[in-house]
């Protein structure tokens, strides 16, 4: 399957050249053997028809010619003879020789080919009296359609798509239709269901119902119509234009009151009559909609597709005069970060009042608590957005930064940016700056080679490098990706041996060695310069970003360049957390880096002879007692839980006496007075009021190694 | 999991683009030499897919197309036939026999990538 195309195709041709020639000097001694027609038939085709497909351009055009005689002949609009089967088998060696000089480079003899086309075309002449399509054809544009809809304004479009009953049978799905439709723009869609019969009538194959679309779009109407155009002709299709944007400018802001008072409103000022008297009949007259259904003149869809497109309309000019008022205002961090904070404790509060809620179980005090939450969560939502800005300033430094180390280094390197528009925490963006700028230094200092040896590579002259953001579920990734060097697994594994990292005998998987450069004191440049290769810095991006909540990783193929992937929280205020118990007090472990829970049985313990290790599944896993790391008395349960986490290198399990479950919690500073506090990063207030405290497990866990190799020395 | 798509065409060079394509993409790939093929494939292990060359020996695109249509493993799913004919009357005869949609040779891999998404969503 690695072969390249190219050569597959030769090969192909070749046979066919083969298969063409045998057919035609049978088709010789038989000239109405319609199969034989056929084959001759089927070999062009393939020919030509790969051929494009491949790049043989000049192959494709010639052979077209050549297949075109045939379909005549196929079509039996004239006949074979001598002379056709004579300059076909000609047009053979053309195409071999075609064949061989795409393969070699040498220039084809276009001369050779065009007088057997004219020879060809001479004997055709007259009886193709349509002239033969041009080749290859465009792509084909629906007719009749106005085209006189300028690209890139917003156009409302009243879509009514009919497909026909048996379209079904053509493994058409109209829902993946709906969807390209969604894609294009805001759009609604009222399926119309009026058509389908009773159970005893229906065909379980057949496809009753049509479907209203109200669509706004700048894409075009042809983007529009193109994609119908499969089912152009099994469908019944109306595309009308009903807004579009200079319309909507155009408008007057507000319908002017109407001058003359309403009945009901002089009957009120007369004192003849109350107000609620006239909203009580008011009330009970019905709208237009529904008197027309009831009446029976339209279909109860109809009215559901008429209103629904203008309630699209109303949102778009809405959106539309939003949008010109737009304004923004500046505002002091701090005042965000108060309002942050504020919200974090109305989220606890309105925990507690959900859980009291449920407790007291009476139906009004339920709903008063469910819209508070609901309220909550929108004002949450909200304000962390206030926080979110977009990536793109920061990576403007970075080109700067890149023009002048490179000009140091007597390099040429190129910065790319994509996903500037991506957006982080403020506060994560400005905590990310140092790592990056570590991190773009290393590409450039280590991965882009000199212009000379990038060009003895046959690499481009500019080395390129490249950082891109962009979103994944609840994370940002960041890239940074060089087409240098890449990483020298060798030279890595040998420096950290002759550093004493890892024992020489020791097996490591290609992530592994690559993650051996995050360890202090490592550095395999050869010489130092002044910019990066000192040896600190990369376990010090790698702590700055463990601090955000993130992860660091490798890709690097040698010669190719290398890739690091940072992935970061969305926002450092709220955490994903898994609660667990241990005696009274209560815990967070971050949800990211949990990969799941085990049991920890008295048997499982006895197994370990108190090494503090468990097998999880043929692996082996060492473990923290945290009641014992936190000095917690009392009864430990027979039955104890491992939360198996996988930050930094290698799993590592934390035994905890219960797993409470997730919880999604609001981080509180400790403040001053435990800020040396190391293995614990924040608190938060669960619903109950009570205090849970957020682990901070890479710490946790580096504390126990070193811990433990300090007992190794005494 | 991975849709399953059959690549039938007589040409080696285009299944094997096809298919690297489709894999490339994430989708399985099944690949048959003919229509005959191509209905003794579908029998044993059915597709979500199916892109057909239309010329074919022993059993043509269109033959294929009717004998998938009449079947009733793989009645409904969609059929993309590739054509070189621009000529609407192939066109025609394959749509009327079935097919789903077209792909008119020659085609570069993201063409035949957009229309795939379009019909098998």
């Amino acid at each position: 399957m690695t072969q390249n195309p190219r050569t597959t195709y030769i090969e192909e041709a070749t046979e066919l050249l083969a298969e063409l020639e045998g057919s035609l000097l049978e088709l010789e001694d038989n000239p109405e053997d319609r199969e034989i027609i056929g084959r001759v038939f089927r070999c062009l085709h393939t020919i030509k028809g790969s051929g494009a497909m491949f790049g043989f351009d000049d192959i494709a055009e010639f052979t077209h010619e050549v297949e075109t005689t045939f379909d005549l002949i196929r079509e039996g609009k004239i006949a074979v003879s001598g002379e056709i089967i004579g300059i076909t088998l000609s047009a053979c060696d053309h195409i071999r020789s075609l064949l061989e000089s795409g393969d070699n480079g040498a220039a084809p003899d276009k001369q050779h080919g065009h007088s057997l086309i004219e020879s060809l075309k001479k004997l055709t002449a007259g009886i193709a009296d349509s002239p033969p399509e041009n080749f290859p054809k465009p792509a084909d544009a629906p007719a009749d359609i106005p085209s006189d809809t300028p690209q890139g304004l917003e156009v409302t479009y009243r879509i009514r798509f009919r497909p026909d009953q048996k379209i079904l049978a053509t493994g058409f799905n109209p829902i993946l239709l709906l969807n390209e439709l969604r894609d294009l723009g805001p759009c609604n869609v009222v399926a119309q269901t009026k058509g389908i019969p009773t159970l005893d009538e229906i065909d379980p194959e057949g496809c009753y119902t049509y479907w209203d679309v109200v669509l706004t779009t700048a894409a075009g109407i042809n983007a529009v119509m193109d994609l119908f155009i499969f089912i152009e002709d099994e469908c019944t299709l109306s595309v009308d234009i009903i807004d579009s944007v200079e319309e909507v400018v155009e408008l007057p802001p507000e319908v002017p009151p109407p001058n003359h008072k309403k009945l009901g409103e002089i009957l009120v000022e007369k004192g003849d009559l109350q107000p609620s008297d006239v909203s009580g009949a008011l009330s009970a007259q019905k709208p237009i909609g529904q008197l027309l259904v009831e009446a029976g003149v339209v279909d109860p869809g109809l009215v559901e597709s008429a209103r629904v497109e203008q309630e699209h309309i109303k949102e778009l000019r809405r959106s539309k005069q939003a949008n010109e008022t737009v304004s923004t205002v500046r505002v002091p961090a701090d005042r965000l970060d108060t309002l942050v904070n504020l919200v974090g404790e109305l989220v606890t509060v309105q925990a507690r009042l959900s859980q009291l809620a449920a407790l007291q179980n009476q139906s009004d005090f339920l709903a008063v608590a469910e819209e508070v939450e609901r309220l909550t969560e929108d004002l949450r939502d909200n304000v962390m957005n206030i926080r979110m800005v977009p990536i793109g300033s920061t990576f403007n430094r970075f080109k700067r930064l890149v023009r002048d180390l490179a000009a140091e280094l007597g390099k040429n390197v190129v910065l790319e940016t994509d996903g500037a528009e991506t957006e982080l925490d403020k506060t994560v963006i400005e905590r990310l700056n140092d790592p990056l700028v570590h991190l773009i230094r290393n590409s450039v200092d280590h991965g882009i080679e000199v212009p000379g040896i990038r060009e003895a590579a046959g690499k481009p002259k500019y080395g390129t490098v490249r950082i891109s953001a962009a979103h994944s579920g609840a994370h940002v990734l960041i890239r940074i990706t060089d087409d240098g060097a890449g990483l020298d697994k060798e030279a890595i594994r040998e420096k950290a041996v002759a550093k004493g990292l890892i024992s020489p005998e020791i097996e490591l998987s290609e992530k592994d060695i690559f993650s051996l450069i995050f360890t202090a004191g490592f550095s395999t440049a050869e010489k130092l310069t002044n910019i990066s290769g000192r040896g600190v810095g990369m376990d010090v991006v790698k702590r700055n970003i463990e601090a955000l909540r993130g992860s660091i990783e490798i890709e690097s193929r040698k010669g190719a360049g290398a890739t690091i992937t940072l992935k970061l929280p969305l926002t450092l205020a709220i955490i994903d957390g898994l609660l667990v118990k241990i005696g009274e007090g209560q815990f967070v472990i971050p949800l990211p880096i949990v990969q799941e829970c085990v049991e920890l049985t008295p048997a499982d313990k006895a197994r370990s002879n108190g090494r503090d290790l468990a097998h999880v599944r043929g692996e082996i896993v060492p473990y923290i007692r945290l009641r014992e790391r936190f000095l917690i008395e009392g009864q430990v349960p027979d039955i104890e839980q491992i939360i198996i986490t996988g930050a930094g290198e290698g799993k590592v399990g934390l035994v905890v006496d219960q797993v409470v479950g997730e919880r999604q919690t609001v981080i509180k500073n400790l403040g001053k007075m435990f800020r040396y506090v190391e293995d614990i990063s924040g608190a938060t207030i669960l619903g109950d009021g009570k205090v849970a405290l957020i682990l901070d497990v890479p710490k946790l866990v580096q504390a126990e190694v070193e811990t433990a190799q300090t007992a190794c020395i005494h | 999991m991975a849709k399953t798509i059959m690549t039938a065409d007589d040409s080696t060079s285009v299944r094997q683009m096809v298919s690297f394509t489709l894999r490339q993409a994430g989708y399985q790939v099944v690949e048959a030499v003919d229509g005959k093929d191509a209905l003794s494939k579908l029998k044993s292990s059915p597709v979500h897919m199916l892109i057909t060359d239309l010329n074919m020996p022993n059993l043509d695109g269109i033959g294929l197309i009717r004998n998938i249509r009449s079947g009733s493993t793989c009645k409904f799913i969609p059929i993309i036939m590739l054509t070189t004919e621009s000529q609407d009357s192939k066109k025609m005869e394959g749509k009327s026999a079935g097919a789903t949609g077209w792909i008119v040779k020659p085609f570069k891999p993201e063409q035949l990538l957009a229309v795939v998404k379009k019909v098998l969503g």
